[in-house]
């Protein structure tokens, strides 16, 4: 028997369509229709994307949303990476929306959390990047998403340049399961750099008067590294870039691995590290990497999304970077997470809090962050069977002598000060995200990276290597022996640690033969911004907010 | 690529506190400090108010030998509340130029790195600017040049911007910021319309070493490394300029030029343009040497 | 404002006569250490100034590893601190009494 409703979604679409050509005949819409093409075409209860990520966003018609009619557009499953702007907000406030899947909420943590407690909020679940992307394609497929790019042409056809991040994953998964693709562009040309996305998947276009707002979240100024980050980098290069001869690898964002960064043409150079460690990653083009790429250390870098300011450089460096015919670079953040996952030997980053079994989490009492990237990166890749030398080391120190089946581990590096900024404790005894649970209601506490995925801790201190710990009472101790003079350190068994430190499970700057007394910003390529336009050869445009020239 | 080609290649004077400036600054091992820390002479004002003190109330003066001269000088350490004055600092720098204008040296170094005014200490600190002020200027009559060096990460502004001004000569750096008001201080009091103290380049252009040099109000622009700052103070100890009316009526003859030919530009690149800089918007990008080429042929010196 | 005070045992009566030095500066989360010789019969005293209150046993602790890095027989160690990290203290205590016991300026 034939099912005789085998294309609802479809004749859904069509009829959607028909109701929007009240509005407009053609793909191009002008920025005042928007709204009002909106509450013709979302339905009450649809799963809509509302595409942002904490670099670009689709800020226009997420504007243009939030200010549809509640009594006509109402109860919207909104499914997105990141709650970054107010308006994302105000949608729950004015009961546009409902329910929520997503991955990320930095700066609206605060508010999030207060409506998620008074249930305005409904949050299905927080997920990491690759997760949320991969529902997109089993039960979370959108029937209307929002994106952004930088330009369109008539036909609809879509140049997303260089901060391409999110669009491919989200028009895909809408247009193909008949939903329905509404683009905000920069500017409408009459031929487009290159396409990105085809005319086809995009139903309306419009011109956004003010250009997508984008973050740059990736920059850091050299000027505010510490001299305790340029130690804690130096341990870093020596006792585990070098130890392990890491090639492929990712870094999270901070002045921790900007540490690092800098410390490559300088530091790791100078132990004849140069071809031996840090030369494919998956990682934005972060300009602290400008150094480091100039003296021939990096052969690769793949992107999740770009950077502002670095467009020139990049174009200008197709052998690193991954540019089209155009010149200009494509990222892609769903096969950025999955190369930063399946094919890096070690991931380094910072968080909040670590726990005594080496969980952490940036998650505090009354604030909903969410994981983003890190997560995906900072996990063992179950899946993996190609070797590397890095890969099988760790995993060799991980099973011991006495496993009969071999097999590699990622390395999984949280780098923190035993103290953040207010003398708050990177060491806890619980993490704050049990709390959190609690009080929103949540089933499982949301830990950004499990401790059984660390490899490894360093701290001003000095390196616990959680892999060669055999029991958990030697893993809270050689994570108590680096945690300083926190709370959770202070309680150490000190003839433990210094049992462990005799094993080499704990390392100290002097174990690994560093001088403490050299660690000063001396050591850093580039000590300002002004350095970093320098080593780019003046390619590299930093915001005028980072400028002292 | 080399290092060394895209980092100031000496001892960076915007990276270094007070004390690293004045040692390097100096012949080595030649500085002697007056007043020590272990005097531990801090502001009274701060202990009361329950604010952290400084053993050298954020000011170290002493005496030296540059080339082989004898000078005074006299460093403010940035760090310690963005280099503000207070009673006690105010007193150790009025002190040292009464000492230049008894002992008759080869001349003062004054390294200036300043907000202004210590809000905390406010009629101290503000009779300590006017005192300082005139212990400058009563210097000078006595024949000693006067040098002030402006290269650290606070800038030089309010009263001290002022004391700046009234030096023989000053040498900056393009990281080096001099005014009156502060770029936060005219966004907050005039609108973000006139000033939006978050542009940085805005600010750099406006209050910054190269604007401040190409409109002739310090006589030398050099690198950030500690070593040009010497070799400028050097130069400028050894060609030292009068406080004279002549000198004064010269001054206000370029000011009042300067109103009449810029008095109504709305932004420094307004300026440079005025004075026949071929490509101005480039000018914040070129380095110290580029930026001296690019601009010699338009350059008419500090009054 | 807190004022903090710790005593320690140095190692023997040494007589302390390098120059007073002073390393850092008050700049929030960083802290300026001052090291001089004082007659204080064969021990060490160190006075802490800091903005930040409650964290004597922190203190405590930096400081007593401090002491057995280094000799203090005999000097006067006086801290004004603006919210620094333990990390930045002990680097700080190091840097001063390295450059004392080398007794340059």
């Amino acid at each position: 028997m034939a099912l005789h409703s085998c294309d609802t979604l479809a004749q859904n679409r069509q009829a959607r369509l028909g109701r929007a050509r009240t509005i407009t005949g053609g793909k191009l819409l002008r920025p005042e229709q928007v709204t009002e093409l909106l509450e013709a075409i979302i339905e009450p209860g649809d799963r809509v994307c509302l595409e942002g990520n904490n670099q670009k966003q689709a800020d226009f018609l997420a504007r243009c949303l939030s200010r549809v009619n509640p009594e006509n557009v109402h109860d919207l499953h909104l499914v997105q990476s990141v709650v970054a702007l107010s308006e994302h907000i105000e949608l729950f406030e004015r009961g546009i929306a409902r329910r929520l899947d997503f991955s990320f909420s930095g700066p609206q943590g605060g508010r999030m959390a207060k409506l998620v407690g008074s249930g305005t909020i409904q949050i299905g679940a927080i997920h990491t990047y690759l997760e949320l992307f991969s529902r997109y394609f089993i039960d979370l497929t959108p029937r209307v998403s929002l994106i952004a790019a930088q330009a369109a042409d008539a036909a609809g056809n879509l140049y997303t340049g260089p901060n391409t991040e999110d669009t491919p994953v989200i028009a895909e998964a809408t247009a193909f399961k008949n939903g329905i693709v509404i683009a905000q562009v920069n500017k409408i040309m009459d031929e487009v750099p290159r396409v990105d996305i085809p005319a086809d998947w995009v139903d309306f276009v419009v011109e956004s008067p003010k250009p997508h707002y984008i973050e740059p979240l990736f920059t850091r100024d050299p000027a505010q590294i510490s001299e305790i980050q340029v130690l804690m980098a130096m341990m870093v290069i020596k006792g585990i870039y070098a130890e392990y001869g890491v090639q492929r690898l990712n870094h999270g964002i901070g002045f921790d691995s900007a540490a690092i960064e800098l410390l490559l043409p300088t530091y790791a150079e100078s132990l004849g590290l140069k071809g031996k460690i840090c030369s494919y990653w998956a990682l934005n083009p972060h300009p602290t990497m400008i150094p480091a790429i100039e003296s021939g250390f990096v052969k690769s870098i793949h992107s999740f999304g770009s950077e502002l300011g670095m467009e020139a450089y990049i174009a200008r460096r197709p052998d690193i970077f991954f540019t089209g015919a155009d010149g200009s670079m494509r990222s892609n953040r769903a096969l950025c997470q999955a190369a930063g996952h399946y094919a890096c030997d070690l991931f380094i980053g910072s968080t909040l809090q670590i726990d005594l079994a080496g969980n952490s989490s940036t998650a505090t009492i009354d604030r909903i962050t969410g994981f983003g990237g890190a997560a995906n990166m900072g996990a063992d890749a179950r899946g993996r069977r190609h070797v590397s030398p890095t890969w099988l080391k760790a995993g060799q120190e991980a099973q011991g002598r006495n496993s009969s089946m071999p097999r590699g581990r990622k390395l999984v590096v949280q780098l923190v000060e035993t103290f953040r900024e207010h003398m708050q404790p990177a060491f806890v005894e619980e993490l704050d995200a049990w709390q959190l649970m609690e009080k929103t209601g949540m089933d499982i506490p949301p830990v950004m990276i499990y401790g059984d995925d660390v490899s490894h801790i360093v701290t001003e201190e000095g390196i616990a290597n959680l892999l060669l710990c055999r029991n958990e009472e030697e893993r809270e101790q050689a994570i108590r022996g680096v945690a300083g003079y926190t709370p959770v350190g202070i309680a150490r068994s000190r003839s433990a640690v210094e049992n462990l430190r005799d094993r080499g499970i704990i390392k100290r700057p002097e174990d690994l033969g560093i001088d403490k007394r050299l660690a000063t910003r001396d050591l850093l390529a580039a000590r300002s911004i002004k350095e970093l336009v320098r080593w780019s050869g003046g390619m590299y445009d930093p915001p005028r907010r980072f400028r002292n020239w | 690529m080399t290092t060394t080609s895209c980092r100031t290649t000496g001892q960076s004077y915007y990276e270094s506190n007070a004390l690293k400036r004045i040692t390097s600054l100096l012949d080595p091992g030649s500085f002697h400090e007056i007043i020590r820390p272990e005097e531990k002479i801090s502001s009274p004002h701060l202990r009361i108010l329950g604010q952290p003190c400084s053993f050298n109330d954020g000011i170290i003066v002493g005496a030296g030998r540059l080339a082989g001269k004898k000078v005074l000088i006299a460093g403010q350490e940035g760090g310690f509340m963005g280099g503000a004055v207070g009673e006690v600092h105010g007193a150790k720098l009025t002190g040292l130029l009464q000492r230049a204008t008894e002992e008759g040296p080869d001349g003062v170094l004054l390294l200036l790195e300043s907000g202004g005014v210590r809000l905390h200490e406010a009629n101290a600190g503000l009779i300590a600017v006017s005192e300082i002020i005139r212990s400058v200027l009563a210097a000078r009559v006595a024949g000693v040049p006067v040098i002030g060096l402006i290269g650290g990460v606070y800038g030089c502004f309010g009263g001290m911007g002022i004391v700046a001004r009234c030096c023989n000569a000053l040498i900056i750096s393009e990281e080096g910021r001099m005014g009156l008001s502060g770029p936060e201080v005219i966004e907050t009091t005039m609108g973000v319309e006139e000033f939006d103290a978050s542009d940085r380049a805005l600010v750099w252009r406006t209050v910054g070493g190269k604007h401040r040099y190409l409109i002739g109000e310090v006589q030398r622009l050099v690198d950030d490394d500690v070593a040009a700052f010497r070799a400028a103070a050097i130069e400028l100890l050894n060609d030292p300029r009068p406080l004279s009316l002549e000198e004064l009526q010269k001054e206000h003859g370029m000011l009042s030029d300067r109103l009449k030919s810029c008095g109504s530009a709305y932004d420094a690149i307004d300026i440079w343009h005025t004075m026949g800089i071929a490509e101005p918007e480039t000018l914040p990008l070129l380095d110290t040497a580029a930026f001296h080429k690019a601009v010699q042929h338009v350059y008419r010196g500090a009054a | 404002m807190e004022q903090l005070e710790y005593e320690f045992d140095g190692a023997g009566s040494l007589r302390q006569s390098g120059p007073a030095v002073l390393v850092g500066v008050v700049s929030s989360g960083n802290l300026e250490v001052l090291v001089e010789s004082a007659e204080l019969g064969g021990r060490g005293r160190i006075v802490v100034n800091t903005s930040v209150r409650g964290f004597g046993e922190i203190w405590q602790a930096v400081l007593t590893d401090f002491a057995g890095r280094h000799n203090l027989a005999n000097l006067l160690i006086s801290i004004n601190d603006a919210g620094a990290t333990p990390a930045v203290v002990s680097l700080r205590l190091d840097q001063a009494a390295e450059e004392f016991y080398r007794g340059e300026p």
